[in-house]
């Protein structure tokens, strides 16, 4: 039945109907993708029994029942379905896949089923009508499986007329796993090492401290200017906490040394925290109140413990989603910073207000050789906002880009802004275990971007967000892109920004010149 | 006989009914909502959030976005419902108010629009793999009831007209504890045993997505966590975390 809505375009490319076209059901096509469970040394240090417990079906009834009782998402989400099938076509894994496992209403039932039975009247004496089944270690197995396939996006939550969310249900069914003891590895490896040494890298202080002072001379190579990235600045006015990967992936780098130039344009002090050196916050993909707060509380910590008065957010989806809808709830009230700013505030948001400011110079034609498109993150996109109005998530990066490039055109409506897909590995996915899954989830948003690369010229997609930045350049290879085609956004701020005492046109035409200039 | 068990059953539906919906209803407002997780955009105000929910409630708005078939069809069988509904009220007041006297007339046409909406639903059940594979038993029952209870009341009024003063003073009766006869006409009694039924399975089955609706936090909660902290009862009590950072090992 082809949805009346969908209208033809005249587009080179195939129109939308490439990308939404739904793959005929393949049942169990992706039954045998696993990501790698966690070892005892990856869940202990998370508060987790460290490998299957004896009475973990006991275990796992009762933890549904007390989510049930502590959260009422999860509660209401189990009961309020009338599968009416709004949200089969909408998961970019459904759409990448074809199993129907991965359509969200059927991921939300592999755990629904088990409620039912367990919860519910309907579930505990007519089972066969309400589709309710026992939990069997063989449910368990499937719950691993395919709770595993869900990057937590919520793009069904937003096609569902009731505002179901997969992704909360996908959380609780990773707690649940986790409390009996069965735990990724990709994410509780993480988790336990950011307890350890502040950043999900575990880079110590001393070594952030050397890569840091190498990026320092980088930019003083280019710029000629000495650009800081000051690290456990006592005093300074912002802290900035940024997901690791800005220290050492490209382009994640190429960000950091945005924000960099920004932050000297705009004269501020600022700092990065060796305790707090690190965004990102996989509590959240893990569905755990109590290690989601742990992990926020060291941000908390370190402003208090520089004396800061502002925190700034860089480029990160989820962690911004923490940041904006959960740091004050998880680690606030944080009454002893500036209640002038946001709190806490977003890179995006910090730099708008420099370029309404006229803090920055800026030399839009240096990204002229970039056509530019905008890749909205899932987590910002529909778990947070920006600005001061309603959809800021959405103008704010895109404004950012308008001031700093030339050329630049959106993808199709139905794949942006709240319509966003995600990059596929979102989630606690982007493991090289998933490689496969992560492949096939990316499917809707390059071949979004293959219109636009038809139609337009489109050759550089922009995020900001570090796991879009690193799936991306994995992933882009395979649909015919470079790895570098994926970009910061304030990479491009960083190439179009103009210090003062740059001197922005001599400088390319003459590096001896530039060289000497530098005193 | 017959009209002491009709009143029996509909006493009993109507206490599942309200009493069952309304401890459900008790229940999801009691639960906590640990965290702020409005989808985003959202609004930034209460007053947005009514007007968001009123828009989601009145036109299905997000449905509406996602999927334009089950939307014509969901339209036309909850407003046909909603229509035909107010119509019965004539049954269950004395003298009928002006209003619905006004409607008699479009609640019998709305009858063809919730037939309309039920059967694109059904059909779309059984056509379509994706819902297909989604639906178990009881979804299509859930149909079979609606279809059953409109096919019925329909039935009365085209095909095979009932004692329907009858009807109607058994009702009023009810409503005032005391049992009159009720016509034992098969349309009568199988109209009024179904919708009995639907009464109270309500709250034990998907029809909770009606007062569900109102309590997804994903739709109801104003997007406002950086301006007002948001705290759940039970986090409160979480023990506190330690205050301060410990030495690091290696010089700072």
């Amino acid at each position: 039945m082809a949805p009346l809505d969908k209208k033809e375009e005249n587009s080179a490319s195939g129109g939308v109907d490439e990308i939404f076209k739904i793959p005929a059901l393949e049942c169990g096509a992706m039954a045998d993708t696993n990501t790698f469970a966690a070892a005892p040394e990856h869940n202990e240090p998370l508060g987790f029994p460290g490998e299957l417990i004896d009475n973990w079906q006991e275990v796992a009834i009762a933890k549904m029942g007390e989510l049930a009782e502590k959260n009422r998402a999860f509660q209401v989400y189990l009961d309020a379905c009338v599968k009416c099938g709004a949200c089969t076509d909408k998961c970019h894994y459904f759409l990448g896949t074809g199993d129907p496992k991965n359509m969200p209403v059927a991921r939300q039932d592999l755990l629904r089923s088990v409620y039912r039975r367990y919860y519910t009247f309907a579930g505990k004496y007519f089972p066969w009508l309400v589709g309710a089944r026992d939990l069997t270690k063989e449910v368990l197995d499937e719950w691993y499986t395919y709770y595993h396939q869900c990057s937590q996006c919520r793009r069904c939550s937003v096609a569902c007329p009731y505002g179901i969310d997969t992704a909360e249900i996908s959380m609780a069914a990773r707690e649940i796993l986790d409390t009996v003891g069965v735990g990724q590895k990709y994410c509780n490896e993480i988790i336990a090492k950011l307890k350890k040494t502040g950043n999900n890298l575990g880079l110590n202080p001393k070594a952030l401290r050397a890569t840091l002072e190498d990026l320092e001379e980088d930019l003083e190579d280019e710029t000629g200017i000495p650009v800081k990235l000051p690290l456990d600045v006592k005093g300074a006015d912002i802290l900035l906490i940024t997901p690791s990967a800005d220290f050492f992936a490209e382009p994640h780098i190429d960000g950091l040394l945005g924000y960099a130039k920004v932050f000297h344009a705009a004269g501020v002090s600022w700092t990065l925290s060796s305790y707090a050196s690190e965004a990102a916050n996989f509590g959240m993909f893990i569905g755990s109140y109590e290690n989601m707060r742990e992990v926020s509380w060291r941000i908390r910590q370190a402003a208090k413990d520089l004396g800061v008065k502002r925190i700034v957010f860089g480029e990160c989806g989820h962690a911004w989603r923490v940041g904006y809808s959960f740091l004050n709830t998880l680690a606030g009230p944080f009454d002893f910073l500036d209640q002038n700013y946001p709190i806490p505030q977003h890179i995006m948001e910090f730099t708008s207000d420099a370029i309404d400011d006229g803090l920055l110079k800026i030399d839009k034609s240096k990204n002229d050789e970039f056509i530019m498109t905008y890749h909205d993150s899932c987590n910002v996109a529909r778990g947070s906002s920006m600005g001061r109005k309603e959809g800021g998530q959405f103008d704010l990066p895109r404004k950012v880009l308008k001031a700093v490039c030339n050329h630049f055109y959106d993808m199709d409506q139905d794949t942006i802004r709240e319509n966003t897909f995600c990059c596929g590995g979102g989630g606690g996915l982007l493991t090289d275990d998933l490689m496969d899954l992560r492949i096939k989830g990316a499917k809707p948003r390059m071949t979004a971007l293959q219109q636009v690369t038809t139609d337009h010229g489109v050759n550089k997609m922009a995020a900001i967000c570090a796991i879009c930045k690193t799936q991306f350049s994995k992933v882009m290879p395979k649909y015919g892109y470079g790895m570098d085609d994926i970009m910061s956004v304030h990479q491009l701020v960083a190439n179009a920004v103009i210090l003062d005492g740059q001197d922005a046109e001599e400088e390319q035409d003459a590096p001896e010149a530039a060289a000497v200039e530098e005193k | 006989m017959l009209s002491t068990l009709y009143a029996v059953l509909f006493y009993v539906a109507t206490v599942i009914l309200i009493v069952g919906t309304g401890m459900k209803v008790a229940r999801y407002a009691r639960t906590p909502a640990p965290l702020k997780i409005p989808v985003s955009p959202a609004p930034r105000t209460k007053r947005g959030v009514w007007f968001r929910m009123f828009r989601e409630v009145a036109f299905f708005q997000s449905l509406f976005k996602s999927n334009r078939w089950i939307w014509v069809f969901a339209v036309l069988f909850h407003f046909g419902m909603l229509l035909v509904l107010l119509r019965h009220l004539r049954y269950f007041t004395q003298p009928v108010w002006w209003w619905v006297e006004l409607i008699q007339p479009i609640g019998v046409y709305a009858s063809f629009a919730m037939l309309a909406g039920l059967g694109g639903l059904l059909l779309r059940r059984i056509v379509v793999p994706r819902i297909r594979y989604i639906s178990s038993p009881s979804d299509y029952l859930m149909l079979a009831l609606f279809l059953g209870i409109v096919l019925s009341g329909m039935g009365m009024k085209f095909l095979m007209p009932v004692d329907i003063l009858a009807v109607k003073q058994f009702f009023l009766g009810l409503m005032r504890f005391q049992i009159n006869e009720l016509p034992a006409q098969p349309g009568v009694l199988i109209h009024l045993g179904l919708v009995a039924i639907l009464m109270i399975i309500f709250p034990i089955s998907k029809l909770l997505h009606a007062p569900g609706v109102f309590f997804a936090p994903s739709r109801t909660q104003v997007d406002n966590a950086r301006e007002f902290r948001h705290l759940s009862a039970w986090a409160s009590q979480l023990p506190p975390l330690p205050e301060g950072i410990p030495e690091p090992e290696e010089g700072k």
